[in-house]
């Protein structure tokens, strides 16, 4: 799977479980925690969906914002533990 | 407890009686035992009677014997059987046990001062032709509901605003301010409600309305004193007095010449007043409670348990997700504003259950979180700042897991994103409402849904801005524990808790709520307790529960606090979704109101239906959307629709003259 398209998804996914389909201006960098993108329950709905839609298991300690707060952070992190190359 | 509403025209109309009936059978569910209208030329009065205090002689309107003020009245007055006596040695003669008597007397005595002297919970209005004036009054924590608006021929009132639309001339529309400080705080900031014109009156004011207009006064409200004025005695004293104030409190709200329940929730507070009741009336007394299947929201087993210690006769409805759904358009048209939780459906049901089983006032625990420094918002705050004042601390966050025990959503985070959820910045510290912002921000994302239309239209309005225009100059110098309890008891307890999960559920079902926390003797007592001895580190309640500890079973003391919720949108889909979903909810529907916009709606209703996992906030997102598209459906789209089961026959002048 190309960058590109898990970018693509992620986005989406984002846009619409969280803000009701309404981009909204969402940028890739923003932090989605600051910007009240996603609650408490949101982080949770987040990595089951990554988990399931791109097949990896993610560990409790892997649940930062480092990772999954932001879309970059987001691609980022997944391409890592999928193996492609961001 | 009743229903009341009149009408002053300024002009020379006469007011005829039809429409006072056709306002009286709007609200006729808050008075089925009696009815009564008063007319004199240009003004009437209307009442419906839920007849609690002086069953045979407490008809109402009522006049005084010299026939210059008339009353109608809603609530009670508890402390009514002192001031008559005090009355009484001044020289006043009474025709009737009625507490409605006393104010009139107290009236023609003090006038418009004489609500600083009743213990209780009202709304009334009295008619004073030899000043040719109107003095409408409502309760200090705003337990009893008022409503008033103006039309071409002059004045009009109501306990609900239903009946106002009963006035051909009144029609209503959403304020969208109003909408936006819902989707804000969850109520609005008095006298604003969620429709264009039509007005509540305060909690804690009183209005006057004559030739000259209307003039609003406050003639109470919660304050609380400097930081070094706290009372911080020995703990031991305190409690004592607290106890002291609350049985008093109770005693008095046991007055009434018909049998008292009581709501049992599994918490403390409803423990305490009911076993405080039942050490007054010395027999078992009723209890009443609601359990769920679901275990998160589910506090049967503590119910079961506060009874057996009480040794009250217990009754419980199991509320499934399909009741909550089948109420809803019912809970809207009595609640009568959008609602963000489903909540309010199950204290509808419970009162169901109350009035089915023959009782028509129940004791309830509402008030001690806010005044005791029960909620987590002010646990919160207080970690929250305690962290601001070292944010490099590696141990503070950690308190943040001590939050919210019950919601698994926040137990499964990371420390790192509770960080985050909680974070604390400069300027949110320097806000004064430091301890909601949390709550507030999260909230205000909902507005996400609203229709570009509605969006341009209120693009520069900012609902926190008008709240802080109106907190009272002393604000800034209380402790911030106490501007916290100040936002939540002037906020959210008369604008949600004690209307749209209150009075407005019990009185659909002709049910009087009656609150010894809300005493005004408790209130102004806890408002002088230093923060410390509400919440001691992060113990809530603490002094309540060092006061009241012998009356409730150890496994209730103890317990985690459990804020009262209930299940929320997963109710209304799978196989039986109702049909008033698709038909309010629709992108037609949406396009006719005007408020949301579809594609948004749509988009979260398919989140629903796919059965995925949705959050607090998609939660509050569907049902603001359901509730507020049905209060557009019942209230602007098809009132006369909605009226109409209310219709009665045309009531003839009947009131009482002493």
């Amino acid at each position: 799977m190309q960058t590109g398209v898990i970018g693509s998804e992620i986005r989406d996914f984002v846009i619409t479980n969280f803000l009701f389909g309404k981009a909204d201006g969402l940028s890739d960098d923003e932090s989605l925690l600051e910007n009240g993108v996603i609650d408490s329950t949101g982080v949770l709905e987040l990595v089951s969906f990554l988990q399931e839609r791109f097949d990896i298991r993610i560990e409790d300690d892997e649940i930062i914002p480092a990772n999954l707060d932001s879309v970059d952070n987001l691609v980022h992190y997944v391409s890592r533990k999928t193996g492609v190359n961001a | 407890m009743c229903g009341i509403c009149g009408a002053l025209n300024f002009d020379s109309h006469p007011v005829d009686a039809g429409s006072i009936s056709s306002m009286i059978a709007a609200f006729r569910h808050r008075g089925p035992d009696d009815r009564g209208v008063f007319i004199d030329n240009g003004v009437g009065l209307g009442h419906a009677r839920l007849s609690i205090i002086d069953l045979v002689g407490g008809h109402q309107p009522m006049q005084s014997r010299d026939r210059n003020l008339t009353i109608t009245f809603n609530g009670e007055i508890f402390n009514y059987i002192e001031l008559r006596d005090e009355l009484e040695r001044c020289g006043h003669h009474f025709a009737t046990s009625s507490d409605t008597e006393v104010i009139l007397h107290l009236y023609q005595e003090e006038g418009e001062q004489c609500v600083l002297r009743f213990n209780g919970q009202w709304a009334f209005a009295i008619w004073d032709q030899r000043n040719q004036k109107l003095f409408l009054s409502r309760d200090r924590m705003g337990v009893r509901p008022l409503f008033y608006t103006e039309t071409p021929h002059g004045f009009r009132f109501a306990s609900e605003m239903k009946a106002l639309l009963a006035d051909s001339s009144v029609s209503m529309d959403i304020d969208l301010y109003a909408l936006d400080q819902i989707f804000t705080f969850w109520s609005t900031i008095p006298p604003r409600t969620p429709f264009k014109n039509i007005h509540q009156l305060p909690p804690g004011c009183s209005l006057t309305v004559d030739r000259n207009g209307l003039r609003v006064h406050r003639y109470w409200s919660l304050s609380f004193p400097d930081r070094d004025d706290l009372f911080s005695d020995q703990d031991e004293k305190l409690a004592e007095e607290l106890r002291e104030i609350l049985l008093d409190a109770t005693r008095i709200r046991l007055r009434s010449d018909v049998p008292v329940g009581a709501y049992l929730s599994g918490g403390i507070d409803s423990t305490i007043t009911t076993a405080l009741a039942a050490s007054i009336v010395g027999d078992r007394l009723r209890s009443f409670s609601i359990t769920f299947d679901d275990s998160e929201f589910n506090e049967g087993h503590f119910q079961q348990e506060a009874s057996a210690f009480l040794k009250t006769d217990h009754s419980s409805f199991a509320c499934t997700g399909s009741d909550i759904a089948d109420s809803i358009p019912q809970v809207v048209w009595h609640g009568e504003q959008p609602i963000l939780r489903t909540a309010p459906a199950p204290m509808f049901l419970l009162a169901r259950l109350v009035r089915e089983s023959g009782f028509k006032v129940v004791l309830t625990g509402e008030g001690a979180d806010e005044i005791l420094g029960g909620y987590d918002i002010f646990k919160e705050a207080k970690i929250r700042r305690f962290w601001a004042r070292d944010l490099s601390s590696r141990m503070r966050p950690l308190l943040l897991k001590r939050l919210y025990p019950y919601m698994d959503g926040i137990q499964r985070q990371s420390l790192a994103y509770l960080r985050h959820f909680f974070r604390v910045s400069e300027r949110d510290l320097a806000s004064p409402f430091f301890s909601h912002l949390p709550r507030w921000e999260l909230t205000a994302r909902l507005k996400l849904l609203f229709s570009s239309d509605v969006c341009e239209q209120i693009r520069d309005y900012d609902a926190m801005d008008e709240l802080a225009q109106h907190l009272p100059r002393e604000f800034a110098s209380w402790c911030p524990f106490n501007q916290a309890e100040y936002l939540e008891t002037t906020g959210l307890l008369p604008g949600y808790i004690l209307s749209s999960q209150g009075d407005r559920m019990a009185m659909a079902h002709s049910v009087e709520g009656r609150f010894p926390f809300l005493d005004h003797r408790v209130v102004e007592f806890a408002s002088r307790l230093s923060p410390n001895l509400k919440m001691k580190a992060l113990n809530e309640k603490s002094l309540l529960k060092r006061a009241c500890s012998r009356l409730v079973p150890p496994s209730i003391l103890n317990r985690p606090k459990q804020p009262y919720r209930a299940p929320g949108g997963s109710c209304f889909f799978g196989p039986t979704e109702p049909p008033y979903i698709d038909e309010l909810l629709s992108p037609e529907a949406l396009e006719r109101s005007r408020i949301f916009d579809p594609r948004a709606v749509s988009v979260l209703l398919a989140k629903f239906r796919s059965g995925r996992a949705t959050s607090a906030k998609d939660n509050m997102a569907f049902t603001g959307v359901l509730s507020t598209q049905l209060l557009v459906d019942q209230f602007i789209q098809n009132p006369r629709r909605h009226l109409h089961s209310c219709k009665q026959g045309l009531l003839d002048q009947k009131f009482a003259t002493l």
